[in-house]
């Protein structure tokens, strides 16, 4: 089987131009990185700030261009340099963003903004458009009423949702999540992760799970790779990953994790007694 | 006693029923601003006035009664409830005038706004949405119309077009223009770069739906304000260009150009001049007052829900 999403030694720079004073500088965002997903499998990729994860998921959704490398979506090859894209290439591959408050049109509403993706790549009759907006709204837990609102109407939890239901409107093959969960609270991060969960086994979603979270990681994920400065140092499934790390970045990544077992606590309260 | 009370209470009550419309709720920001409301009822009047001159204005704005030259306004010795506001230097009632006179500077500054608003957000939104060499161009052009002094520059369009109404007013609204193109070059910067847009390109909106649909309708508040403000600019510009004898013609009863007329009388009839000036400071003031309104219950880092 072909897997959905394969890359193959990805690279991306940014070239900062100089100016009379500076030289021109590269900066080497991603540093030659190779991982696949198979269908209805998720992939996580983990990492600190700035480590390149936004860059990756920004290639893999084709908003930005590779440098070098390649990327198969489908055991297709893409190259959005070369030809622009068609739009049965762009259904396959969506995205949701961290900040719900910054990823819906607050001039649109709810409604507009799910039909959007059908009215530019299909030519559905607009009564089904409607039809299959409301059935998507059902999906992601969200009522008939919330189809002629306004984002601004809706909490945090609720426009995450909206997005989803967005991203799932053209059937993509891959949905890249990136840090899907970071600006909710705890319960509805658990909520929205649920409900990505049971949409995977619904429409066997291939993820690509952007995140720094490790319990949420831990949770979610298949396949683990971690990130640190544009490469990939670990690369694994999950239990390969979280059981034996190899990189001496991944452990001290994990090490950072803060625990709250009663055992951990007493440790540190043991310690800061001693101190 | 309890009448009032009820008034006082049912807003509320509605608002924690149903989410308020868009209309409402922008109503409910603006009449918070006494000024802008004040400003709104007397360009309600003014708009009136223009519209129905010809049935509010007690005589014809151009004939000259030979008889009653310089004749002053009615509480003064002298006056007359036939010229409430006196005549001018060849027996014209000034009311009236004044009256006609609105619908050139209302017509001005819609003809103004609507021209400096459409180029001026088409080349801003060309050049903030694709940056780069463009951009560039497209900026320092307006730096260079922005380092003239305004009515310098709208004189010496006017000098090349020719006088007239109407080449005044695209002298004005060129004038006019690099402020609206700076305004959306900036909105849209800020705009093009949010997840929103991101996630309508990934869902594959072209450039043009991008720019139209997507980001514009978000960039609309500040121009919208700019707007009313820059109607209030082209009706002084207007009437600066009249007063010099470069925009509209005698016996055309643009405000303007009737100061310029009654230069001469400045001395001898105080009503000549001071009438037309107050016409256009109070038009102005209200259209200002108004834009101020707009800005506070437009902008939503004003607001407190």
């Amino acid at each position: 089987m072909t897997p959905v999403l394969e890359a193959r030694n990805l690279k991306r720079d940014y070239h900062i131009p100089g100016s009379l004073l500076k030289k021109a500088k590269t900066v080497h965002a991603v540093k030659g990185v190779s991982f696949k997903v198979e269908q209805g499998k998720t992939l996580s990729i983990v990492g600190e700030s700035g480590c390149g994860k936004s860059t990756l998921a920004r290639m893999v959704t084709m908003i930005d261009p590779v440098t070098s490398g390649e990327m198969l979506i489908d055991g297709q090859k893409v190259d959005i340099v070369a030809e622009p894209l068609s739009s049965d290439m762009r259904s396959k591959v969506q995205i949701v963003f961290q900040n719900p408050y910054g990823s819906l049109n607050p001039r649109k509403k709810i409604g507009d903004i799910l039909t959007e993706p059908l009215i530019i790549n299909t030519k559905i009759p607009a009564a089904e458009r409607r039809d299959r907006a409301m059935a998507m709204l059902k999906k992601v837990g969200l009522e008939e009423k919330h189809y002629s609102r306004y984002p601004h109407m809706f909490s945090g939890g609720q426009r995450q949702r909206v997005a989803i239901a967005r991203a799932l409107m053209l059937n993509p093959r891959l949905l890249v999540l990136d840090e899907p969960v970071s600006a909710l609270d705890l319960s509805v991060q658990a909520q929205v992760l649920n409900l990505l969960a049971d949409l995977q086994e619904e429409f066997h979603l291939t993820y690509v799970f952007i995140s720094h979270d490790l319990s949420v990681v831990r949770h979610i994920s298949d396949d683990v790779m971690v990130m640190y400065f544009g490469e990939a140092v670990e690369y694994g499934s999950r239990d390969q990953v979280f059981g034996d790390p190899q990189h001496s970045y991944t452990k001290t990544l994990f090490a950072a994790t803060p625990r709250v077992d009663v055992e951990a606590i007493k440790a540190r309260l043991e310690r800061r007694k001693r101190a | 006693m309890t009448a009032i009370e009820s008034k006082a209470v049912d807003p509320k009550v509605a608002e924690a029923k149903a989410p308020p419309s868009g209309l409402s709720e922008f109503w409910f920001y603006f009449s918070r601003n006494k000024g802008a409301v004040i400003g709104l009822v007397v360009f309600l009047i003014i708009l009136f006035v223009a519209i129905f001159a010809p049935i509010v204005a007690p005589h014809s704005p151009s004939v000259q009664n030979r008889d009653m030259l310089l004749m002053p306004p009615v509480w003064q010795a002298g006056g007359s409830w036939g010229h409430i506001l006196g005549t001018d230097a060849v027996g014209r009632d000034i009311l009236s005038r004044l009256i006609y006179g609105a619908r050139f500077s209302l017509f001005i500054g819609l003809v103004v706004v609507t021209l400096s608003v459409i180029s001026g957000v088409l080349i801003g939104l060309v050049a903030g949405y694709f940056r780069g060499r463009v951009d560039t161009f497209i900026m320092r052009i307006m730096d260079i119309i922005l380092a003239f002094p305004s009515l310098l520059l709208a004189l010496v369009l006017v000098a090349v077009l020719g006088p007239g109404l109407l080449n005044a007013m695209i002298a004005i609204s060129l004038v006019n223009q690099p402020h609206f193109v700076r305004l959306t070059r900036a909105a849209v910067m800020t705009e093009r770069t949010k997840d929103y847009v991101v996630g309508s390109k990934v869902a594959g909106a072209g450039t043009l739906r991008l720019m139209f649909l997507t980001i514009l309708p978000n960039c609309l508040a500040p121009l919208i304000v700019q707007a009313t403000l820059a109607f209030s600019a082209a009706i002084l510009d207007a009437a600066a260009l009249g007063f010099l004898g470069m925009g509209a013609q005698p016996p055309t009863p643009e405000w303007g150009t009737m100061l310029a007329e009654a230069r001469e009388f400045i001395q001898r009839a105080w009503w000549v001049v001071t009438f037309p000036g107050l016409a256009i400071l109070i038009t102005v003031l209200a259209i200002n007052l108004m834009g101020d309104g707009l800005r506070d219950a437009l902008d939503p880092k004003l607001k407190r829900s």
